[in-house]
Order: structure tokens, then sequence, then C-alpha cells
């Protein structure tokens, strides 16, 4: 029997009242008649009997329920579109912000039981680098010797142009070892995918490509395999098509080739660091097991190469946790924004939910005193708050899908994902899931403080309309809470734009005003030898110094900034040593340091606005026959040849001794918020070796609008080739603001975010204070009789708002301060305890409860004294 | 609900039908009714307390249904329950509802399905 009583609690309590007692006698019935074995039986169907019905007792319940909501929401017209547009906004910023989270942060990478996929470095703790690439010997000594990998595979990246298909457009795409595309275990989705077999096939160069080539190139169609593609004059064999969500290594790759390595391209070279590395783990290996075999065996190839690995070890982590700790704290930081919109919508929410609550007392007591319970009549205003909630909560998901395209630039590129979040079953659910807390959480508090109190007094005519103190003190408390959520988001936009100002204040070491820069990457088929670069340049620069308006142009292995932004070589002192790697012995000491190296043409220095501060440029006197010479930072001086004149002075780099012929200022080759490497610039005539770092960025400096000039350069450069792609074009004033583009869009949205915030807690402020002078107006009308002053009467409403206000901002200011710091790492050195911000912030805040406690105050003022006495 | 018709309740859900024909010549009591329809049926329709109770309650509103405060002679008491009476609209409906099930039936008959004899 207590069993069946406990069961019976599954009814709604309305429901219980009325017939649990009846149903326990039947039930009592049947014990009595039942034989004892029976009883279990009894008992089973008694549970599956009340499961049934009970739910179908609630669902006709809460079909009057929305049934009667949806009249009153009707009814309410302004009211409901109000409380559905807070909740839209609230649960859009949530929904947008948590799905580009989950998106780049937590969501399993697209490809089967990613979470044993891993990246693979070296680690060169000697020279300060936690994660360089692995060279190709390296990464086959591993590959044999390592016991916890189902795969190990390497790729590099390919940039690339393609001809043969009207004008060379310019590619980037993977070259891949035979069995990267079988270890990632996705499949093409025309075609097949290059696998362990096709390395017997290499001569017919076997190529896969991704959707996106298929669609612009062959239009889609179906019988695209077995035709050619041509990148850089050579023919490869399409053999498959990847399918659409199909990103690897990141979403701009539109095709993939095989990786094989050869001597002459220095792949037997232990220092010539290159690949990534991403390996699957074994099935139940952990990456602590795999870290220390790989650490162990890199121990052992260190003694068996003890010059070119001295200090090299192994490194990993999970693929999935690539993201570099600025855009996680970029995309934390909005999270963060989006649950104070979200407070402030549901408290605002609440409060909207409790004035009208206390203005339908009437009703609920006209309700109440025909019958209907308070678990009913709360029943009843819950189911209200959630069919708002709900609305707002679809409202919400438009919101959310309209607003994530503005927030693309804060998805890393680096990263195997889609642009955007997809709108699935995922993120669906997170917004029903937000919805329903939502829902509960403005609804629950009004509807049990109303209906605590739905007391027969209500009915009288002329029923006072004061609420009670605890009501009150919810509303404040609220209000409070509103004000303290306004005041983190003012304090944490006001420290982000402090940081933002001041990466923009950083030098970069060059003149980022008309600058026109593009690229037009070289093929080493036909640019290999160095005469025929130096034609190439010679022939464009000479023709657009010649154009009106450029005052001077130059060629560099890449810009500062750019997409590639490595480019780093051992220094090394000038004496050879015939068994060293590199052919030199290492600088005193014995300590290892390396410097960034570019290959210019002459006048880069000048072009770029970088001051030359000792000695001079690189000049068209230095060529492969004369001294080798290199201008080095001011940086590399001080560090290398310190106290000293660094004019004369001898080191050796990139496989070549040079002696320095002058000093320039220093350039944040890595970006503005990054630490980079000493600079060393080689004349492009003296480059022998090392194709890679064949200069194939173009700078201009001009004293007309920089970008009116890209087509007259343009038409040079394809004047000297017209089969290289020209890529790049932008000024520099747009490559540099690439760098704080990320922090503007996340200001951008959170300044959005403080703005309602703020507008929302002035509408709470103004709310509640409008009912307090509404529901004290007898009080007030009474003291104006009695001869308050309108001042007085002006300061008891306005002292109020300064009260609320004086608390949320002390409240609010505590955490700020406790937000600034989690966002420490992204404030680029300004102080989280920032005074002027604080200051703002405390500023904002007051004008705002000013702002909404105008109206009351007029309103309390003009209160008068007869009319509302009168009923009296 | 005067101006309701029997017939916009149709088809009657089969429980309400069964204690629209419990209470047809007598007023009874929840576990009344069960042994009724139980009875009525050779045990072939046994109602569920959960399944009882939520048609009651749902006939209630529906005027099917009233609660009866006059008692039975003690001695036929039973427990002091709760007893319940079909109105007239009840009758109307449940007349309603046979209508269309004979309705049915002879729709079924004209298209050769001839029920079985018992």
């Amino acid at each position: 029997m207590r069993i069946y009583r406990v069961v019976l609690r599954l009814y709604p309590k309305s429901f219980r009242a009325e017939y649990a007692a009846e149903m326990e006698k039947d039930f009592a019935h049947h014990w009595r008649d039942a034989a004892a074995g029976a009883r279990a039986w009894l008992v089973l169907n008694a549970v599956v009997d009340t499961l049934w019905n009970a739910a179908r007792v609630h669902a006709d319940i809460t079909k009057q329920d929305v049934r009667y909501s949806l009249r009153s929401v009707r009814r309410a017209a302004g009211f409901s579109a109000t409380a559905v547009a807070v909740a839209a906004l609230g649960i859009g910023a949530t929904t947008a912000a948590f799905s580009l989270a989950d998106h780049v942060l937590i969501r399993p990478l697209p490809f089967p039981e990613s979470e044993r996929l891993v990246r693979v470095w070296e680690e060169l703790s000697l020279r300060g680098y936690a994660r360089v690439e692995p060279s190709p010997p390296n990464f086959e000594d591993w590959r044999r010797q390592s016991t916890m990998f189902e795969r190990l595979e390497a790729f590099t990246g390919f940039g690339g142009a393609m001809t043969g298909r009207g004008e060379a457009t310019p590619v980037i795409g993977a070259t891949v070892t035979p069995g990267m595309l079988p270890m990632l275990g996705r499949q093409a989705a025309i075609g097949r995918i290059l696998t362990e077999a096709d390395v017997a096939r290499d001569a017919e160069r076997p190529i896969v490509i991704s959707d996106r080539l298929w669609q612009s190139l062959f239009a889609a169609s179906p019988d695209v395999i077995g035709q050619t593609l041509t990148l850089d004059r050579t023919t490869y064999s399409i053999i498959g098509v990847m399918p659409a969500d199909f990103y690897f290594p990141e979403r701009r790759t539109d095709f993939w080739r095989m990786l094989r390595f050869s001597a002459s391209n220095g792949d037997d070279d232990r220092g010539n660091n290159y690949l990534q590395v991403i390996g699957r783990l074994k099935p139940g290996v952990s990456i602590e097991d795999a870290q220390a075999e790989l650490r162990v065996i890199a121990a052992n190839l260190g003694r068996l190469y003890p010059k070119e690995l001295e200090g090299v070890s192994a490194t990993m982590r999970p693929w999935r946790d690539q993201v570099a700790q600025q855009p996680r704290l970029l995309l934390l930081g909005l999270v963060g924004a989006s649950l104070c919109v979200l407070l402030i919508a549901c408290t605002n929410l609440a409060n909207l939910l409790m004035s009208r609550a206390l203005a339908r007392r009437t009703e609920f007591a006209v309700r109440a005193a025909v019958g209907a319970s308070v678990d009913r009549l709360v029943r009843q205003m819950l189911t209200e708050s959630m069919m708002l909630a709900l609305i707002g909560g679809v409202l919400g998901v438009l919101v959310a899908l309209a607003s994530l395209p503005l927030l693309v630039r804060l998805v890393p590129t680096a990263l195997p994902i889609a642009e955007l979040p997809p709108l699935d079953l995922r993120m669906l659910t997170g917004t029903l899931v937000l919805t329903t807390v939502t829902g509960l959480a403005f609804g629950l508090l009004p509807a049990v403080r109303v209906c605590r109190k739905t007391d027969p007094a209500a009915l009288k005519d002329g029923a006072r309309g004061g609420t009670s103190r605890g009501t009150e003190r919810m509303r404040s408390t609220l209000v409070v809470a509103e004000i303290v959520a306004s005041v983190v988001l003012i304090v944490c936009v006001g420290l982000l734009t402090q940081a933002l100002l001041a990466v923009q204040r950083v030098d970069p070491g060059f003149k980022v005003d008309n600058l026109l820069t593009m690229r037009t990457a070289l093929p080493s088929t036909d640019y290999g030898a160095l005469d025929r670069r130096l034609q190439f340049y010679s022939h464009v620069l000479d023709r657009v110094h010649a154009l009106p308006g450029v005052e001077s142009a130059s060629y560099i292995s890449w810009l500062p900034m750019g997409a590639f932004r490595g480019g780093i070589w051992e220094v090394l002192s000038s004496n050879p040593d015939a068994t060293a790697p590199d052919g030199f012995a290492p600088l005193r000491g014995g300590e290892r340091q390396s410097a960034s190296i570019r290959f210019v043409t002459p006048r880069f220095f000048e072009t770029v606005g970088t001051p030359v501060l000792r000695g001079r440029d690189v000049a068209a006197s230095d060529i492969v026959t004369s001294p080798f010479v290199a201008v080095v930072s001011e940086s590399f001086a001080n560090k290398f040849f310190p106290d000293q004149d660094p004019i004369g002075r001898s080191f050796a780099i990139g496989l070549a001794a040079r002696t320095i012929v002058g000093v320039v200022g220093d350039i944040k080759v890595r970006g503005l918020e990054r630490d980079s490497e000493p600079q060393v610039y080689m004349p492009a005539a003296q480059q022998r070796m090392l194709f890679f770092y064949a200069p194939k960025d173009l700078v201009v400096r001009a004293s007309v609008p920089p970008a009116t000039l890209a087509p007259a350069v343009r038409g040079i450069i394809a004047s000297a080739a017209p089969e290289l792609p020209i890529t790049a074009v932008q000024t520099m004033e747009q490559l540099v603001a690439g760098e704080t583009a990320p922090r503007v869009v996340q200001l951008r949205v959170l300044g959005g975010f403080a703005v309602i915030a703020l507008l929302l807690a002035a509408i709470g402020i103004h709310g509640l204070l409008a009912f307090t002078v509404t529901s004290r107006a007898r009080e007030i009308g009474v003291r104006i009789a009695l001869g308050a002053k309108a001042r007085d009467i002006m300061w008891m409403i306005v002292g109020r708002s300064a009260a609320l206000t004086g608390t949320g901002v002390i409240v609010g200011a505590v955490l700020a301060y406790a937000a600034g710091r989690s966002l420490q790492a992204v404030l680029f050195g300004v102080e989280p305890a920032n005074p002027a911000v604080f200051g703002a912030a405390a500023a904002i805040a007051a004008l705002m409860a000013l702002a909404g406690s105008l109206m009351p105050a007029w309103r309390a003022v003009r209160v008068d004294p007869i009319e509302v006495t009168r009923s009296e | 609900m005067a101006d309701r018709r029997p017939e916009s309740l149709l088809p009657l859900p089969p429980a309400v039908f069964h204690i629209l024909m419990a209470l047809a010549d007598e007023d009874r009591h929840g576990y009344g009714i069960i042994q009724e329809v139980s009875s009525r049926t050779d045990a072939e329709v046994r109602l569920s307390p959960g399944t009882l109770y939520r048609s009651i309650q749902r006939m209630l509103e529906d005027d099917l249904i009233v609660e009866i405060s006059e008692r039975p002679a003690p001695e036929l008491d039973d427990e002091r329950r709760r007893y319940y009476r079909i109105t007239a609209f009840g009758r109307a409906a449940a007349r309603a509802e046979a209508n269309r099930l004979h309705e049915l039936v002879r729709l079924a008959r004209a298209s050769g399905f001839h029920p079985k004899k018992a």
C-alpha cells in the first residue's frame, strides 16, 4: 500500500486531492482479493497504469494552461512582445556564443574516433622552442620505432599556381604521406582517396581534390575522375573528390597530393624542419605513454646524431587542443559576456512578470476563490513564462544564426573544421535546455511570490495596490543583479578596449601607411636558378619605379605579419667546421640562438620606412661574386655583438658566412603581440641556396592612395610572367589591421552586449521605480499634503535608485576585477584594476540609473494628493 | 455547456463509453464501475484505476456525469465513497455513440464483413 501511495504522487496535486483516496481504496480491494503470488504483478500493473495515466493527466492540464496562456498573452500583446524580445536577445546571444565556443573548443573534430588523433612535434628546449616541425629523417625514425601509434603520418602545406584552365589561379593544397587520408578515416565522395597503393603509381601523379574545387573547376561534373590538373607546370591525374565537409589540414585546402621524400630536396637533413605530423594512437594507449616512448626514441636518436640532434626531443598533444590561448580566451570572454546578458534578460523578465502578476492579483484571487489550488496557479504562471521563453527561444535561434556570420573572425582558420557551427540537433538541444532554464528562472520566482499570497483581500473593491516588503526586496535584488552584470560587462569592454589601443600603439618597426603589397609565388621549376629570379625582380622593379605615384619598391621573402612568420635559422660563428651540419662552428660558449632570415632586393628599408641606424642598406652591388653581406636588426647587433661596433663583424647563417654592413630598426615580424627573433636581411642577389626563402612579396611605397596603383603593378608582373598568379593584393594597413581583427570583432560584440545590458538594466530600474511610485502613490500624496517639498519627494525616488545603483556598482566592481584577472592573458599588459575603466563604468552605471529614474521621479512629484486620497 | 451537441464528443473513448453504460441503470462509485464493466464484458474489459479516474475527471468536466451528494441506504453504502450519476447529456452522448457504431456495423455488413455470431 505504501508503494502505491508513493507512486500516486506522480499525479498532479489537484488530481490527487480528488481521487487518490478512492484509488487507494480500490487498490486495497484488489490487494485483499489477490493471492500472495499475484501481488507483485498487481504492483507492477499499478505502476505502469499510473505512469501512463499520470502523464496524460499532466498533458491535459498543460493543454488547458497553454490555451489559457495563449489567450492572456494575446490580451497583453505589448507586455508579451517585450518579454519575447528580451528573451530572444538573451537566448540568442548565449546560443551564438556557446555554439561558437563549442564548435571551436569542445566538439570532436570531424574524423572518426578523433580523440585518438594527436599532433606531434620536435621539442628544441635548448633553443627555447617548445614545438618545431619535425624533419623527414626524424619523422621516419619515429614512425619505424614507435609501437604506440596505429599510424604516424605527415603533411606539409603547398601553395601554387593552377594553370591550363583560363587565368592562372592561386590554390592552396596539402602534400601528404600516402597513409594520411586513410588514417583520418574519411572516404572520398567520388572516386577514392590516396593510399599506400598509390606509391607504385607515382608516375601518374595521382591527386584528390576538394568539393569546392570540383564545383568551381569541373561544374560538379561526375566524370571528373581521370581528368588532369596542372599545378606549377606539373600535371596531376584526379583520382577522387572529397566530401564538402572534409577540411584538412585547414578550411581553404583544395587538393591533396602525395609527399615523397628525396635527398635532392634536403629530406635527408635532420635539421630540415618542415613536416606537420599527425598520429593516431592505438586504442587504449594514453597520450602520456606515447609521449614517454617517443621521448626515449628521440633520446636514442640524439645519441646517434649528437651534432644535429643535441637537445632535440619530441612532444605531442591532442589535435583537438591545438587552439591557441588567445582565440580560446576571446571565445570564453564572449561566453561569459553572453551569460551576463542572459542573466540580465532573465532578471528583467522576472521583474516584468512580477509586476504583471501583481497587476493580475484580482484575477488570481477570483480563480482561487472558485477552487483553483495554489499549485495550479503556479503551474499556470509557469506555463505562461515557459511559453514566452519558447517563443523567445525560437526567435533566439534566428538571432544566433543571423549573428554567427559576424563572428567568423573568432574561428581560427588553422583548425580542420567548418567556418561556422552547423545548425544541428546539438545546437538545438542546447538552445532548448537554455530556453527551459530561462523560462523556469524568470517564471518561478514571481509565480511563487505572488501565488503564495492569493489573499481574498485582493477581491475587495479599492484594495490597496501596495506590495509586501518581501516582494519589494526581491525586485530590488533583481535590479541590483542587472546593474552588477552591466558593470562587469562595461568594465570588461573597457579593459579590452584599452588592450586593443595598446596593441594598436605598438610600433611595428615600419611605416604602415601608403604601402601596397602583393605576392607572386615563384615556382622552383622556372625560378630555381638565381639568374632567372634576378631577371624577374629587375623587370618588375624597374617598371614599378617608373610608375607615377611610386616612391620606391622592393621584394622580400615574406612580409612581416603576413601568412608566414617563421623562417628562422641558427646563428653560428664564421669559423668553418667541416664536421658540423651547417659547416660552421657554433658561437662562443656553444650557446644556440636563432634569428629570423629574409632575402631582400635593394631599397627595402627605404620602402617600408624602417630606419637604417648604422652602415648601409643592401645595395645593387651586393652580388653573388662579391663578398657576402648582411644587414641586421638592432636587437641582433645588441645580442650577438654587445658593446662593440657590429659593422664589419662576421657570422654564419643560412649555410654562408656574412659580414655585417648595416644595422636597422627591429620589425615585429611575428606580429604586434608577439616577441620576434632578431632579424637578418641578406641580398636577394646573394641567394644561391634555400630556394624556399626566395623573395616573393612585393611592397610598394606610394605617394598616391596605394590601392590605385594595384592594376598597373599587376599589369607589370603579368608582362614579366603571365603564368604566375598574383595573390594577397592589399595595403599594408589592411595587413596590419588583420593583427587586431579578432580583437575588434570580439569588442564589437561585447560592446553590443554591454549596450543591451545597459538598456535592459535601465528598463529594470525604471520598471521598479515606476511600480514603487504607483503602489506608494497614496503615501506620497499624504506626504505632499503634509507639506513635503518636491525636492524631498524627488530625493525619495532618486535616492532609492542611487542606493540600488551603488550596491550594484560595488558588487559589480569586485566581480569585474575577478573577470579582468581571468582575461589578463589577452589584456596585453593593461592592469585589470585600471582606475580609468572602473571610474568610467561607475559613471556610466550612474547615468543609466539616472535615466531610468527620471520619469518615475517626475511622476512622483506630480502626484495629486487630493486625487489619491479621495478613495479613502 | 448547454449549447454543446453530444455529437461534438464523438467518437467517445472506449473507457468513457463503458463507464456511461455502467452508470446507465444505477449510480455507482469508482470501484463499482470497474466491477460492473468487468461483469458486463465477461472480464474482457478491465478498467485500470488510472484510466477510470482520469476518464471520470474529464467526464465531469464535459458534464457527461455528475458526482451526487445523496447516498444509498447506509447498509448498501460502501465505505462512504463518492458516487457518480449519468446526466441527460451523458445519455444523449452514449446514444449518439451507439448510433455511430451501429452505422459503422451496417456499412461493414454492406461490404460483406459480417460479425461472428456469438
